[in-house]
């Protein structure tokens, strides 16, 4: 390949030589991530979500690529397409929503691939299965993915892929009440930074859940190099230290059955836009929440305009950040998947609030005892010494988060103070820290859907079984 | 409609917790703040009864804090701590003269012994001479690690067990993200914690007492206990990366304030993968203080600054270090590279 500087190809740009050059340099990244990575074995289905953006289209290109019977190396899996249609949550009309998708289909016709379009209300249906970790597949030694590869060679070849199912069809239609729920869910959300925490994590739901009933084992996601970067820093921004790796890494094995990879995260978001333009990839500009918001709206946002400002006076950000999430892991605490409760519920990563001595999280506890009453005092007489109440964040939080910020003052009872007269969920010991806040921001969960809710009352229900026999268990049981 | 403090709910609010949002009176607001304090030194185990501990004093708002909420926490726990002031003087006319007369008076006001160390007698620069040969873009590089080895010289001279420093939890959020942006994986590592290891000649272990305490709540202890301070910024400090992290950092703080404790947790949270290469703690040839490299940075910069070549230690010249010990001399093309400044 041709040593040139990427200035240098904005000016030579038509030139025939260099068009060639850069896609095959572009072409081989993608492989290259893949083959290096080796997680994806012959004939796997692999779902690749696709939201419209130009990063999930230009991977979408990559795999049609990759698959066209002249490749050199050809990709030996069998790919879907799913696309979520988020025009509920953020107040589109059907008109625009279904416009939407017909200029998708389009494009997804043409790929040959099958495909599956969702509306994101079917969140509202799901089983509480989603939030539990499934069993992963069987360890496989390093020998498997070699063997799998000459297998299939010798068994298909080149000519069994094609695609054995007929298309999905398109988006079914969406009850107006259940675009309503959804809109209050959303809306339950006081701050941007928790409507998008929380729009993510449907969407994951609703991703993994359809990667499930499909039979699909990977989930293929679009994120490019520089969204990964800015998603570091947030993720850091939003305490989410100890789920970096999962976060921003090539592979994300929270689900257990199915693993998310991150093929396009080598990719600077100017060499997809490069790409994309050059070679006539498609793609829809579809609006976000965040869409015509200022920059100091949501902590994404933010994290977005420091990097790209940053970018411009030291051009080495982006990747500097994302060598740096190159480096990071996950702690394995506990290589049970049998009980689940030290998964977060929403995010389902392994929980980081065990409250070790002089930690931030210890402090935050402290912090919120001493701000209100109950503890001791600094010697001034007390009028109302309520009942000692156990310092947790979560019914302080509860209660304030439902006044909206201010203690609500009258919180000395204890126990169920301002939550509703329902089974009381002590939802927070259930999240990790980051999903906490998100939580926190809400100014009610009543609206969380069933599934949420109900695998919550489970989790309790045999967390407080646990306490009445905890001391006739032997092993320590997390 | 006034609020009641959330705490005694018996007088009326005065503030605002930046911290966690409570409306507290004042004096619920002191106890809260050193309560705070308090539990973060005796969760951590950071000081034992006897030892005598140095404050790093510079006259600004965290050390006059710092110096206050020991001595009140000393006496009112019976600490057993034996307390010093220590404080450094980088010879930064205008800014350095004017703090260190809050650290004098400090030292009257709180009964404790002062000791000051100067840059000038440790290292024959002071912070002014060493701009107009650095220019302005560096400058932060050579002060802070002449001061790190000053305030551990001053603690040896003062024969201190402890150092502890005034950094909030503001500047501890500010520095994962700098490490964050900077790809320094090793430091990422170390910055969360509250107190560095006591292996090393010459190195007095120190820690972070105020580690928690938001900027922001320092401010409002010491505007209501009436502490007296100096407040201006470092005069070379506008153009140090820094800056960048701590706008950002003020920025997300107005967007959720919690994010300070949120950036210090996933700090303390985050894992290296294993593989990856970590520096090994050694000492200098040269002065004998602790260093990864053959040379500690402070000689190095030094060596820089007494041979007119202010780039040497600014960027990675890890080669360089066994000529300059040798005493061999550099070529001409290296002694241009590191002669070149940009002001």
């Amino acid at each position: 390949m041709c040593q040139v500087d990427e200035e240098y190809h904005d000016q030579l740009e038509r030139t025939d030589v260099l068009r060639g050059c850069f896609k095959e340099y572009f072409i081989h990244k993608f492989r290259a991530m893949l083959g290096k990575n080796r997680i994806i074995f012959p004939g796997e289905k692999v779902l690749l979500a696709v939201s419209g953006g130009p990063s999930s289209c230009s991977m979408l290109s990559q795999v049609q690529e990759g698959l066209s019977q002249k490749a050199h190396k050809k990709l030996r899996f069998f790919p879907g397409i799913v696309y979520i249609d988020e025009g509920g949550a953020i107040g589109q009309s059907t008109e625009e929503r279904q416009r939407t998708v017909s200029e998708l289909e389009v494009v997804f016709k043409a790929t040959g691939f099958p495909f599956h379009i969702l509306p994101l209300e079917q969140v509202l249906d799901l089983p509480s299965s989603v939030v539990v970790m499934a069993l992963p597949p069987l360890e496989q030694p390093p020998s498997a993915y070699k063997a799998a590869v000459d297998r299939f060679n010798q068994t298909c070849g080149s000519d069994c892929l094609t695609p054995p199912e007929k298309q999905k069809k398109s988006l079914p239609d969406v009850h107006e009440s259940h675009t309503q729920l959804l809109q209050q869910l959303i809306g339950s959300a006081k701050t941007l930074t928790a409507r998008e925490d929380l729009l993510n994590t449907l969407r994951q739901h609703l991703l993994v859940y359809t990667a499930r009933t499909e039979g699909y084992s990977k989930l293929m996601l679009g994120d490019n190099c520089t969204r990964l970067a800015i998603k570091l820093l947030t993720s850091i921004s939003l305490g989410r230290g100890a789920q970096l790796a999962q976060d921003t890494g090539f592979s994300d094995s929270r689900y257990g059955d199915i693993i998310a990879v991150r093929p396009m995260r080598d990719y600077s978001a100017k060499e997809i836009a490069h790409y994309n333009h050059m070679f006539d990839v498609p793609s829809v500009l579809i609006p976000s929440l965040e869409t015509k918001t200022s920059e100091k709206a949501s902590i994404r946002g933010l994290t977005e305009s420091f990097v790209t400002k940053l970018q411009t006076d030291f051009p080495s950000t982006v990747s500097t950040i994302y060598r740096t999430s190159e480096k990071l892991q996950t702690v394995c605490r506990s290589s049970s998947t049998d009980d689940h409760s030290d998964r977060c519920l929403l995010c389902l990563c392994v929980l980081d609030t065990a409250v070790e001595k002089a930690s931030a999280f210890q402090a935050t506890l402290i912090s919120e005892q001493v701000s209100q009453t109950l503890s001791l005092g600094p010697g001034i007489p007390r009028q109302n010494s309520g009942p000692e109440r156990p310092a947790s964040a979560a019914s302080a939080g509860q209660c304030r988060s439902l006044s909206g910020g201010e203690d609500c003052g009258r919180a000395t009872s204890g126990g169920s103070c301002c939550s509703s007269a329902k089974e009381t969920i002590n939802l927070k010991s259930l999240l990790c820290y980051s999903c906490r806040l998100t939580i926190r921001d809400m100014s009610s969960v009543d609206h969380l859907p069933l599934y949420i809710m109900s695998e919550a009352q489970r989790r309790q229900r045999r967390s407080q079984m646990r306490d009445e026999i905890s001391e006739f268990l032997l092993n320590d049981e997390v | 409609m006034p609020a009641q403090c959330s705490s005694c709910t018996d007088k009326r609010a005065v503030l605002k917790r930046p911290k966690t949002g409570h409306s507290l009176c004042k004096e619920c607001f002191f106890w809260a703040f050193e309560e705070e304090v308090h539990q973060t030194i005796v969760a951590a185990e950071l000081f034992k009864s006897g030892e005598s501990v140095g404050i790093a004093a510079s006259g600004g708002k965290d050390s006059t804090v710092l110096a206050h909420v020991m001595k009140l926490l000393n006496e009112r726990y019976n600490y057993g701590l034996e307390l010093m002031l220590i404080s450094v003087d980088e010879g930064i006319t205008g800014y350095r003269d004017d703090s260190l007369e809050t650290v004098k008076r400090n030292q009257q006001q709180y009964e404790l012994p002062l000791k000051i160390v100067s840059y000038e007698e440790l290292y024959g620069w002071t912070m002014d001479a060493i701009v107009k040969q650095v220019g302005l873009k560096n400058n932060c590089t050579f002060c802070g690690v002449f001061r790190r080895q000053a305030l551990d010289r001053g603690a040896v001279m003062l024969k201190v067990d402890k150092i502890c420093t005034g950094h909030n939890a503001d500047d501890v959020a500010e520095t994962v993200l700098m490490n964050v942006l900077r790809g320094d994986i090793a430091r990422l590592r170390r910055c969360t914690a509250i107190s560095t290891s006591s292996e090393g000649e010459g190195v007095v272990p120190r820690c972070k007492p105020l580690k928690y305490a938001y900027e922001k709540e320092i401010v409002l202890y010491a505007y209501f206990k009436k502490l007296d301070y100096f407040s201006t910024e470092c005069i070379y400090s506008p153009n140090a990366y820094r800056g960048y992290a701590r706008t950002f950092l003020k920025d997300l703080e107005s967007i959720r304030p919690s994010t300070i404790i949120d950036i210090i947790h996933s700090g303390e949270n985050l894992s290296v993968r294993e593989g990856v290469k970590m520096p090994v703690q050694g000492t200098c040839s040269r002065c004998g203080y602790i260093s990864s490299q053959a040379l500690c940075k402070s000689c190095v910069l030094l060596e820089g600054l007494n041979r007119g070549l202010p780039k040497l230690g600014i960027g990675k010249h890890h080669r360089l270090h066994d000529k300059i010990l040798s005493q061999q001399p550099l070529t001409e093309k290296e002694e241009r590279k590191l002669k070149s400044v940009d002001f």
